[in-house]
């Protein structure tokens, strides 16, 4: 994975509104005189610096590379948020994990300003199924990687729907993340190991859900984005008969309820 | 305590054994030895009259099974019986049934022939020690001619026997036991006779559902199945063959339960956030809360005696447990006192809870999920399932003699299979193949 692509992603990815300027953002800045220039203190003879900045192609499945390719002008300082300081004009070949803006800073003595380019990444193995209603699609649900990078499953005891210290932790770092992305409505869901009686772990399973629903709407979640759905012990992560099995299957695990 | 009231219990039955007492007594008096000694009965393969022949066979391999299996009797061995095969009252010489080496108390004769499409079966039973008036029961019987309905007429006979001499108490093998049947990563609600006969499905919802429970009525079933929002409470109609209304509420809702009047459904649902024990009507209306502890509270089975009672299973305290309370939620009373409880199934005759128990739980610990009786009353149990792998979901018979639960000897859920013994824990047998789980007795 492209560390840079990862440092991307991690930032918050709010620009996707900005996504149909990208090509275009050059052209509709004005070519005459700025008109921050026109004030008494600044220097007026410095133009407005242009940058535009392209991906070929724009569309790659994982593991697979793209070439990001930018000129400006009249610039001093360009990067490239991500990737850093770059040169005024060059090209860069990166290889995102995941669909990226590519979000270019030029600054000259004219003034700032920005381009972007969205590169979309095909992952084969978790395809991102459409929105199922309405209601999402106009928000921006984030990725699936790193919703559950922010937000991950959390474990439990033997026989507990006790939330430990580090789920305790992990709950306001998830919190945060969904602070940050309001469009996001999740769903838990409560499992159990295979050991005891079917009917007792759904139960077990409903108040682990709810624990880790507990902790998010302490740390400021509302309620009604969340939804809690317990499998006991139907549907289990692994089969094994070992301890580490068993951990692995007393979780609420968290994903994107769309 | 317990286990000194254990040893208690094996020091009395030491007493008993010692004391030769005519009749071997359950320490827990479960009713399978009700009365006097098992009756000695001789079941004589029936005569075969005109037409079809291959439905006799499967008549008397039934009607034998029937009664072997109804733990009232001590059935005659097939090699003991005299070699003659009398299809009628005249053709009966009774003196050679009572006789040694048979010794039989009752003998089972009759003839069964197919004549005009139908299937036509008469049965006796005469009393081998009243040499002047054998006869106890004479039946015809006349159906359609085909595997199910030569089954059926046996199971028909057998009850009327059983019923005889039994105390009055009907026989079971007319009933019906419904079940999970798991394939393919789905878990449809099927039935079959109570023999393991006739298995077949139910429901083809393509889900996963759980904990079927058919009513006393013997029309509806309900159970609990998995869709978007989780587990809810799901009902079949048996009259109409299809999905009927039961309303959905919040959260996780399981292990339905009928009341004994059929008007009411107990049940588990988590709709205020942790899982309780509540009551509707049988289309999830009306429904009322009667629990209010924290933590998992499942399984509620009514006392089907009374209807004025519930056990069910709470992990208020930590690992689940057995508790009994009344149906407003008051009177609430522990009966287990550690170890891992589930799956509460009451006898029909209100003295009883048949459960799960793993009484040695916990993570390393040795011993195993086991079928034990309790009795209500005084809290003394009995195990009724050793060494054989785990074992749930115990379910009575209507007649109060027979347990159904699933076991699965290597202890994974995929090689689960249904058990039935009596409710000793004596003539253990399987009744399903691999896949079968959640057997529920229907109440006739």
């Amino acid at each position: 994975m492209n560390v840079a692509a990862t440092r991307l992603f991690k930032s918050p990815v709010l620009l996707a509104s900005l996504l149909t300027l990208s090509l275009a953002t050059g052209c509709h800045k004005k070519q005459g005189p700025d008109p921050n220039s026109i004030g008494p203190v600044t220097a007026p003879s410095a133009p407005a610096p242009t940058a535009s900045i392209t991906a070929d192609p724009l569309s790659i499945d994982l593991g697979q590379s793209v070439v990001l390719n930018w000129r400006s002008q009249n610039a001093n300082v360009v990067t490239i948020d991500g990737i850093g300081q770059v040169n005024v004009n060059g090209t860069q070949t990166v290889s995102p994990s995941n669909s990226t803006n590519f979000h270019l800073t030029a600054k000259g003595d004219g003034g700032t300003v920005e381009a972007n380019v969205r590169v979309t990444v095909n992952v084969p193995v978790a395809p991102t199924p459409p929105p199922a209603d309405a209601s999402n699609s106009g928000g921006d649900l984030g990725s699936d990687s790193a919703f559950h990078q922010n937000v991950p499953d959390v474990f439990f005891d033997y026989d507990s729907f006790e939330l430990r210290p580090d789920a305790t932790t992990a709950a306001s770092q998830a919190a945060a993340y969904l602070t940050a992305h309001p469009a996001i409505r999740v769903i838990i869901d409560g499992y159990c190991d295979n050991r005891g009686s079917a009917e007792y772990n759904l139960a077990l399973g409903e108040n682990r859900a709810n624990s880790a629903k507990s902790a998010l709407v302490s740390a400021g979640i509302a309620a009604s984005r969340i939804r809690v759905v317990s499998f006991g012990k139907e549907k289990q992560f692994c089969s094994d008969e070992t301890e580490s099995c068993w951990q692995q299957n007393r979780r609420a695990q968290f994903s994107i309820d769309r | 305590m317990q286990s000194a009231t254990r040893k208690l219990f094996l020091f009395l039955l030491t007493l008993l054994s010692t004391t030769a007492l005519a009749t071997a007594q359950d320490n827990v008096f479960t009713g399978t030895n009700t009365g006097a000694d098992r009756i000695r009965i001789a079941v004589s393969d029936f005569k075969p009259g005109a037409g079809d022949t291959t439905l006799k066979p499967i008549f008397d391999a039934t009607l034998y099974s029937d009664l072997a299996n109804a733990g009232i009797f001590d059935i005659v061995s097939k090699s003991l019986i005299p070699q003659t095969t009398p299809g009628t009252p005249a053709e009966m010489a009774i003196a050679q049934w009572s006789a040694a080496p048979a010794s039989a108390a009752m003998v089972a004769f009759g003839n069964i022939s197919v004549q005009g499409g139908k299937l036509i079966t008469n049965g006796f039973l005469f009393d081998a020690n009243n040499a002047q008036y054998p006869q106890v029961l004479a039946k015809q019987y006349s159906d359609n001619a085909d595997e199910n309905a030569a089954r059926q007429t046996a199971h028909k006979f057998a009850d009327e026997i059983i019923f005889r001499l039994g105390g009055g108490v009907a026989g079971i093998a007319e009933t019906k036991i419904f079940y999970i049947h798991a394939a393919g990563g789905q878990k449809e609600v099927w039935q079959m006779d109570y023999d393991g006969a006739n298995q077949h499905a139910v429901t083809h919802l393509g889900a996963i559902s759980l904990s079927p429970r058919i009513s006393p009525d013997n029309t509806r079933v309900a159970f609990s199945s998995l869709g978007r929002d989780g587990f809810q409470i799901r009902m079949y109609s048996l009259l109409l063959n299809r999905m009927v209304n039961f309303s959905a509420a919040g959260g996780t809702n399981l292990s339905p339960a009928w009341s004994p009047d059929g008007r009411s459904i107990a049940y588990s649902s988590s709709r205020s956030g942790d899982p309780e024990i509540w009551i509707s009507d049988t289309n999830g209306a009306i429904a009322r809360r009667i629990t209010s502890f924290k933590g998992p509270d499942v399984s509620p089975v009514f006392n089907p005696k009374t209807g004025a009672q519930i056990a069910w299973i709470s992990g208020r305290t930590g690992l689940p447990q057995l508790y009994i309370m009344d149906t407003d939620g008051s009177g609430v009373q522990r009966m287990t006192d550690g170890g891992y409880a589930t799956s509460p199934s009451w006898s029909p005759n209100g003295q009883f809870v048949a459960f799960a128990w793993n009484r040695k739980y916990g993570p390393g610990a040795p011993g195993g999920q086991d079928i034990y009786v309790m009795e209500v009353a005084s809290k003394r149990w009995i195990q009724l399932t050793h060494d054989g792998g785990r074992c749930d979901f115990p379910s009575w018979s209507p007649d109060g003699r027979h347990i159904a639960y699933a076991n699965t000897a290597d202890g994974r859920d995929e090689h689960m299979k249904i058990w039935t013994m009596l409710a000793d824990g004596t003539q253990k047998h399987a009744l399903s193949s691999t896949g079968g789980d959640m057997p529920n007795w229907s109440w006739k």
